[in-house]
């Protein structure tokens, strides 16, 4: 969608005075205006923060508020062009389009991976997989396997960011302390000042499980430290069992199981049962180990047991990249989440088979699209499958692929949609600068009108 | 380009035709009169002998938004079933229960069906269901914008708000979700369910709150009234599918005195507790109260026997369902302080006696209400069943003895148990055409679809009049939308994108105000970035925003 349909966006208004205001407020004019923007929703995690103040200033974005140090580093990192390029020299973007064409009607059976784009990236690629014969997955390919093979094995009860900032008492993170991936999680919605239920944010209880964890972020502001228990987070699967028997009212002769004494898990089952709204949160990306999928599984089983005593729910954080997105376009378009292929005309979908690191392993596939326009994330390579790279102009690659083409980043270069961590929030995200980049819906478009 | 559909027998409720044979002429997409004779035709159908309609609208299927798409991720068990290779005119993707959204399109159309309408769209969810509804092509869409567990509003019935404030927020949620209704769902339920409520009666108070659903209910049933909104609170009520919930439903019929409301999937909310086995019809008590009360509609929401997935915004009943998950997997989520989705699969069986009393309750509800213009075809896509079964629905209505003998194949002592045996209306084309046309366009301010006068855009179905219905309904042999041929013979032969229907009701914009004050301190989403504009539906140019006129407001 072009920046100036902002012109477009508002309702009817009656008043002339009030059209005027109207148009004053539109984000087009804030931004050829000095004034800064505000409640800009930030791309650069699935939080999608949307309460930043940016100023552009003669195309230098800076973040006046409410950027944490990953929104600052990527917002104000200054605008790199960088023409497209064919086997390492540069080519115009017409050349570069209708070479990705050919390798595409040449190739039997191309991979689609990597994904970081937005709600129209996806709309373009999916057909261009269908036409193609290709296989789709994301560059968090593995973290969305082990969400959705929980969801497809037992499902879940869970819960939304705003149901947390409101509701939650007590919050449990599994395996991961949320902050590097999702900077401003707690302030955003653990340690709020408002909500609309009690107790007040500041007293909510915060328990870690796992090791390695920065658990400060979990300390209250009135200096209450979380409580953390250091396990080995491949032995989760027994200590949720053992909690899973707790609250069935049996009792446990084992003092210590995976090396956490059992009168420590027993209080933690209390404090559950005693909770009003508890949250337990996992990152499918950070239950790095074989047959991970499962352990997920006995945390949902471990929320819905809960139940049975009081309101309790999972948060499973989507992961970034675009991979929330990614995956809810590829569900209603083809009807499968991702690790989908179209190899036989109609969608299939082995969330085994089709991960981007087996197939070009085994060289199931014989090109690799990659697609990164929010962060430098750099394609597996693997010699003698050539590669098509869409990315950020600032990508290092160790190697120089097949085609590379510059793209623009969703939110900052040009409007989108994306989805939130949770998976049913979607924000519409903003163009904020002038940019000579393509997107990748555009790119991707061309080169399916010049198969 | 002007066409001449010429000869067919012309079935047009709402102009009163029953039948006669007609010619049809479609100029720029609208239908018009008999045009000059020296006009000439661009484009004529020989359809002697052939029934002509408008084109179907089904008023309430889950086609998009975030339940439905949980549950297309969670079964892909389900769309082995059904695997859609692409042409090189339409898209791939997979059909059964939950279609992905370019083949739910495809089969809408093959159905001879031209709009569809999500009824119960988040409003924190809209963007997504608008976007899915925008990938879902050929068919007209529309939404209808769930309320009445959202904290905002609880907050305002807790503090006594007037009324008038109550129409301005639901005005404004309908502006900022690009709607064309409001529906409500377990009215307070779903919210109480956050609090650890585990039922809700009509008159029983939500914990944390105080209301009760009979004042929700009300309420937004004023509100939606006052606002001058054409179709009425579209009602998913208190206690679904619980055995006895028939006197909660005619409670709440009661409950509404003279306020237009219409009753969804009433089939589910249907049920008394009679009989050896606590389970039985309450069809008939349910059917008497609709016909005494005009201001009363139904859709039906029947069931069909197979494999199916539910997907609901009532999370206290799939909560409470999950114990018949088949197969065992389920999910609940409480969602953004708005309301909530649960996603639960069921396998209704024609020889388990309580799914199979479900089918006959459903049926005897379309055969007792007296007026087809307040009962509406429905199996609440995907819950009861897949739209793809409504030919086969329709013959059961149209053909009395194709139903008994359906009959016959039932669990016995749910045949026994049902009134089926003892109604013999069969519907006609007429009736089978107003409750699938003429009815749902009046019902939701459609004024240029579901009739076939001049004016009307030209959605229009043909079918060859064959004696088995579900034969003919299943495959017309041609479907026009907008004036544009886009189904022949059951192929599609053209994409279009259909419109996305809204209204766009008056209210006092000072709402925004203590919106604006709500959303700072609790959502976690900016004010200015939850409301959809129009701009992103009418998206790169695709969209088209139809927006219907209201009424003109009236004032309690
Ligand atoms: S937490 Fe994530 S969404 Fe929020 S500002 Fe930081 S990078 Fe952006
Ligand atoms: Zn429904």
């Amino acid at each position: 969608m072009d920046g100036l349909n902002y012109l477009t966006y508002q309702e009817p208004i009656d008043s002339i005075a009030e059209q005027r205001k109207a148009i004053m407020q539109q984000p087009k004019f804030r931004r050829l205006s000095t004034l800064p923007l505000i409640n800009v929703p930030c791309p650069f995690c699935s939080l999608l923060c949307d309460d930043l103040v940016i100023h552009n200033r003669a195309g230098q974005l800076r973040v006046e508020k409410h950027g944490c140090p990953k929104a600052i580093a990527e917002f104000e990192r200054p605008p790199t062009i960088c023409a497209p390029r064919i086997r390492g020299s540069d080519a115009t973007m017409e050349d570069a389009v209708a070479h990705i064409a050919s390798m595409l009607r040449a190739a039997k059976r191309p991979l689609y991976s990597g994904l970081g784009t937005d709600v129209a990236g996806m709309r373009a690629v999916l057909p261009l997989a269908e036409r193609t014969g290709g296989v789709l997955d994301h560059m968090h390919g593995e973290g969305i396997m082990r969400h959705t093979l929980a969801l497809q094995d037992s499902g879940w009860m869970s819960t939304t960011l705003t149901e947390i900032k409101n509701r939650a008492d007590l919050l449990i993170f599994v395996g991961t302390d949320v902050i590097h991936d999702y900077p401003r999680f707690f302030e955003r919605v653990v340690w709020n000042q408002h909500s609309l239920f009690g107790p007040k944010p500041e007293r909510r209880e915060i328990v870690y499980l796992g090791r390695q964890l920065n658990t400060a972020p979990g300390r209250s502001p009135k200096g209450r430290n979380p409580l953390h228990i250091d396990c080995d987070i491949r032995q989760l699967a027994q200590i949720i069992a053992l909690i899973r028997t707790l609250l069935k009212g049996n009792s446990i002769k084992a003092r210590r199981v995976a090396g956490v004494p059992t009168s420590v898990l027993w209080t933690l089952a209390e404090r559950m049962k005693n909770a009003r709204y508890g949250v337990l949160i996992w990152s499918p990306a950070s239950l790095d180990f074989p047959h991970a999928d499962i352990v997920i599984q006995v945390l949902c089983n471990l929320v819905t047991d809960l139940n049975n005593f009081t309101r309790f729910s999972g948060l499973s954080l989507g992961g970034n990249d675009g991979s929330v997105t990614a995956t809810n376009v590829c569900t209603w378009q083809s009807g499968y989440p991702l690790r989908t292929s179209f190899g036989r005309g109609y969608p299939e979908y082995d969330p085994w088979r089709y991960s981007t690191d087996r197939l070009l392993a085994h060289r199931a596939v014989d090109v690799l699209i990659w697609i990164s326009s929010f962060s430098a994330r750099i394609p597996p390579v693997v010699p003698k499958i050539p590669i098509v790279v869409l990315a950020v102009p600032h990508l290092k690659l160790r190697q120089e692929p097949e085609v590379f083409i510059p793209v623009a980043t969703p939110g900052v270069d040009h409007d989108g949609q994306l989805f939130r961590c949770d998976g049913v929030v979607a924000l519409s995200v903003r163009r904020l600068r002038n940019s000579p980049l393509p997107s990748v819906a555009k790119i991707v478009a061309a080169i399916y009108e010049s198969l | 380009m002007l066409i001449r559909l010429i000869g067919g027998k012309v079935y047009d409720p709402a102009n009163e035709v029953d039948g006669e044979v007609r010619d049809i002429f479609i100029d720029n997409g609208k239908i018009v009169a008999t045009p000059p004779h020296d006009r000439r035709i661009d484009k004529s159908y020989d359809i002697r002998d052939r029934v002509v309609m408008a084109g179907g609208i089904d008023i309430h299927t889950h086609i998009g938004g975030g339940k439905v798409n949980i549950a297309r991720m969670m079964f892909p068990e389900d769309h082995r079933n059904d695997p859609v290779s692409r042409t090189t005119r339409t898209r791939a993707g997979c059909g059964h229960v939950l279609p992905s959204t370019p083949i739910a399109g495809y089969r809408y159309a093959q159905m001879g069906y031209t709009a569809c309408f999500e009824p119960a769209m988040l409003p924190i969810n809209a963007r997504q269901a608008h976007m899915e509804m925008a990938d879902t092509p050929i068919v007209d869409k529309g939404a209808y914008a769930l309320l009445g567990n959202d904290d905002f509003l609880l907050r305002m019935f807790a503090a006594n708000k007037d009324q008038q404030i109550i129409n301005d927020y639901v005005a404004w949620i309908i502006h900022a979700t690009q709607s064309i209704a409001i529906k409500v769902v377990n009215p307070g339920g779903i919210s109480a369910f956050k609090f650890n409520q585990r039922k809700l009666d009509l008159d029983e108070p939500h914990r944390h709150y105080g209301t009760t659903p009979r004042q929700i209910l009300r309420q937004l049933a004023q509100a939606v009234y006052e606002l001058g909104v054409p179709h009425p609170l579209h009602v998913h009520g208190c206690n679904l599918g619980i055995p006895g919930n028939v006197e909660t439903t005619l409670d709440t019929i009661e409950a509404m005195e003279d306020l237009p409301i219409h009753l969804t999937h009433i089939q589910f909310h249907s049920y008394d507790n009679e009989g050896d086995r606590r389970f039985s019809s309450g069809a008939p008590r349910v059917a008497e109260a609709v016909n005494r009360n005009s201001n009363v509609s139904v859709d039906v929401g029947q069931v069909m026997y197979g494999q199916t997935v539910t997907a609901s915004g009532d999370t206290m009943s799939q909560y409470r369902n999950h114990l018949l998950a088949d197969p065992n997997k389920w999910m609940c989520m409480d969602i953004e302080c708005d309301a909530g989705c649960g996603v639960v699969p069921f396998h209704y069986r024609e020889r388990n006696f309580v799914n199979a009393l479900q089918w006959a309750i459903g049926l005897e509800i379309f055969l007792l209400i007296g007026d087809p213009w307040r009962v509406f075809l429905t199996t609440d896509h995907p819950n009861g069943g897949p739209f793809t079964t409504y030919p086969h629905l329709i013959r059961l209505l149209m053909d009395r003895s194709f139903r008994s003998h359906m009959l016959s194949q039932i669990n016995k002592s749910a045949a026994e148990a049902s009134h089926l045996t003892s109604i013999n209306r069969e519907y006609s084309l007429y009736e089978i055409a107003i409750m699938t046309r003429a009815a749902p366009a009046r019902s939701l301010g459609l004024k240029d679809r579901g009739h076939l006068g001049p004016g009307a855009s030209a959605d229009i179905t043909v079918y060859k009049d064959q004696v088995n219905k579900e034969k003919m309904f299943a495959k017309p042999e041609y479907v026009f939308k907008d004036g544009e041929l886009v189904v022949q013979n059951g192929k599609i032969v053209k994409i279009t994108q259909g419109a996305t229907h809204c209204v766009k009701p008056d209210y006092d914009k000072t709402i925004e105000r203590s919106l604006k004050r709500y959303f700072d301190r609790y959502h976690t989403v900016a004010l200015d970035n939850f409301k959809l504009r129009a701009e992103e539906i009418k998206g790169n140019g695709s969209g088209v925003l139809a927006i219907h006129p209201c009424r003109t407001a009236k004032h309690a």
